[in-house]
């Protein structure tokens, strides 16, 4: 069973899983920092001021249409030999920018107008409605974009290791070129985890960053269109009994 | 505080006139209503009054002060508005959006919801809904929160566009009313935007009919327009011309009983005023609203 000899693997003392996943998080963590931080500010920029739109949106789909292989590659051959990590880093944040910034834009686009037309009515300034209302309501959809970029970098930095700079990508292409199966796939296993716990994660900040105002006001709604459990068992019991 | 548009006029980026040239004294303390059909400009000049929209041509002065030099947010901190939808905030409970102005000007976390506490029981709500979120609320008690919001920096000007305008006839009746009670409390000067003429005869001290473009069909108290269409188009849209408002007496069984103009009884004649001359102009149930012709 090649699970069983992949999970084995892992376990096993020869696997310097630990040190590929340090790696791999490294690069992750890094890639999708600096991703941020271009990203979630540009777009408040553009879904602040509603300028500049047009060209995000065309640029963030020029971007996820590229590969991410040959990104990497492209960059490790211009940036130059010698420079891998901030090439590969580059790649990886590249990569990740697109969908955090559709989501910091479209979180604030999503807003009701009327809403962001009464706090400047009530007088205040651009940045207390963009810090007091838009970025509340709009964190929700900004999770969700990082979410989607996240998972594009901890994907790709898998390919890290083509060029040299481990990860777990390292032991897929290496359990590939020795024949060893299990290894190949202990990391892949790996990556999945990982990419499954991330999306998790980020799936619950998804839940808990939507204001509790508004999560009211859909439960609401919610409620009434389904009988409370309570009422579906009694009703039952009185089938039943009649 | 009085306001004043002197010559104002609106032209949009994409060149629409909103506004030619519209003129108008607001008195202190009065309520004056703007009505017309959508597209009339009712909304882009009450916009002006708070700097929410400012005029392309002309000026508007508060107490003789034209406003073009003010501060925007400082100036929208000292006027109250209120929005057809409210526009509270979803994500803060009812009483942080009551408390929102007073907040902005610095005050006290504390003191500001006992402020809003208080401007709950002035709106007619129950101390127990500042606790709870926005969606929670009915649209009528979403707008009194709006109008408590407005209140809550105790402005000397209100702006209300088109307050009551989502909600049910029912509900919106109770909040005329309950404006009405606000204004003798409270002593503002109040500009109201709305479409309904009969809410704009209930509420107005002054009412300004409005034409495209901001144009000015008519101007004065409810019963001067009445009494007085100064053009076809203001006969028209106040219903005198259909014979709307034109009410008439039919002598039932020894009463003088006031019926509408599909015959519809109104009221009854009060006792005095049919005891005096033919002509006598009361009729209750229909107060202030209709002109007898008996």
């Amino acid at each position: 069973m090649l699970f069983v000899d992949a999970i084995t693997w892992i376990f096993s003392a020869d696997s310097d899983i630990v040190q590929r996943l340090g790696e791999h998080l490294f690069f992750t963590l890094l890639a999708f920092a600096i991703a941020v931080l271009v990203a979630v500010p540009l777009g408040y920029l553009i879904g602040h001021t509603g300028k500049g739109r047009e060209i995000a949106v065309a640029l963030s789909g020029a971007a996820r249409a590229l590969p991410s292989f040959g990104l990497i590659l492209l960059l490790v051959l211009l940036i130059g030999v010698l420079q891998i990590v901030p090439a590969v880093t580059l790649a990886l944040v590249l990569l990740a920018v697109p969908s955090i910034l559709a989501g910091a834009y479209s979180g604030l686009e999503a807003i009701d107008r009327r809403t962001l037309d009464a706090a400047r009515a009530m007088g205040m300034t651009e940045w207390q409605v963009l810090t007091k209302v838009e970025i509340p309501l709009g964190l929700p959809l900004l999770i969700s974009g990082m979410r989607a970029g996240a998972l594009q970098i901890v994907a790709t930095a898998t390919l890290a290791a083509y060029v040299g700079l481990g990860g777990l990508g390292y032991p897929v292409l290496q359990g590939i070129a020795v024949r060893r199966y299990d290894e190949t796939l202990g990391g892949a296993l790996i990556v999945v985890l990982l990419a499954v716990v991330l999306d998790s994660i980020f799936g619950v900040l998804e839940r808990v960053t939507v204001p509790r105002g508004v999560r009211l006001g859909r439960g609401i709604g919610e409620r009434r269109r389904r009988p409370p459990a309570i009422a579906t068992e009694t009703a039952n019991r009185l089938v039943q009994a009649g | 505080m009085s306001i004043e548009f002197r010559s104002v006029g609106k032209q949009f980026p994409d060149g629409t006139q909103a506004v030619g040239d519209f003129s108008l004294m607001i008195p202190s303390r009065t309520t004056t209503v703007l009505v017309g059909s959508s597209g009339c400009g009712k909304t882009t000049l009450l916009r002006m009054v708070n700097r929410m929209v400012d005029p392309t041509r002309g000026s508007v002065l508060i107490d003789g002060e034209d406003i073009s030099h003010r501060d925007p947010v400082a100036l929208r901190r000292s006027i109250g508005y209120v929005m057809q939808n409210s526009g509270l905030l979803p994500h803060r409970k009812v009483l942080d959006n009551v408390a929102t102005v007073p907040r902005l000007n610095g005050m006290a976390k504390a003191e500001a919801r006992e402020r809003a506490l208080t401007l709950l029981d002035t709106v007619g709500l129950d101390r127990e809904l500042g606790d709870r979120y926005p969606s929670q609320l009915s649209g009528g008690q979403q707008q009194r929160v709006g109008v408590a919001r407005a209140l809550a920096a105790d402005p000397n000007i209100l702006l209300m566009d088109e307050p009551f305008g989502a909600v049910d006839p029912i509900v919106r009746a109770e909040l005329q009313q309950e404006l009405l009670r606000l204004r003798r409390e409270l002593d503002k000067t109040v500009v109201f935007v709305t479409h309904d003429i009969d809410e704009a005869f209930l509420l107005g001290d002054q009412v300004v009919l409005l034409q495209r473009g901001g144009r000015i069909a008519q101007v004065g108290t409810p019963a001067e327009i009445l009494a007085n269409p100064t053009s076809d188009f203001v006969a028209e849209f106040v219903g005198a011309d259909r014979g709307r408002r034109a009410l008439r007496i039919e002598r039932v069984g020894g009463a003088d009983v006031v019926v509408d103009e599909l015959g519809r009884p109104a009221g009854v004649l009060a006792r005095s005023a049919s005891q005096a001359e033919a002509g006598a102009r009361t009729a209750p149930g229909a107060p202030a609203q209709g002109e007898l012709a008996s």
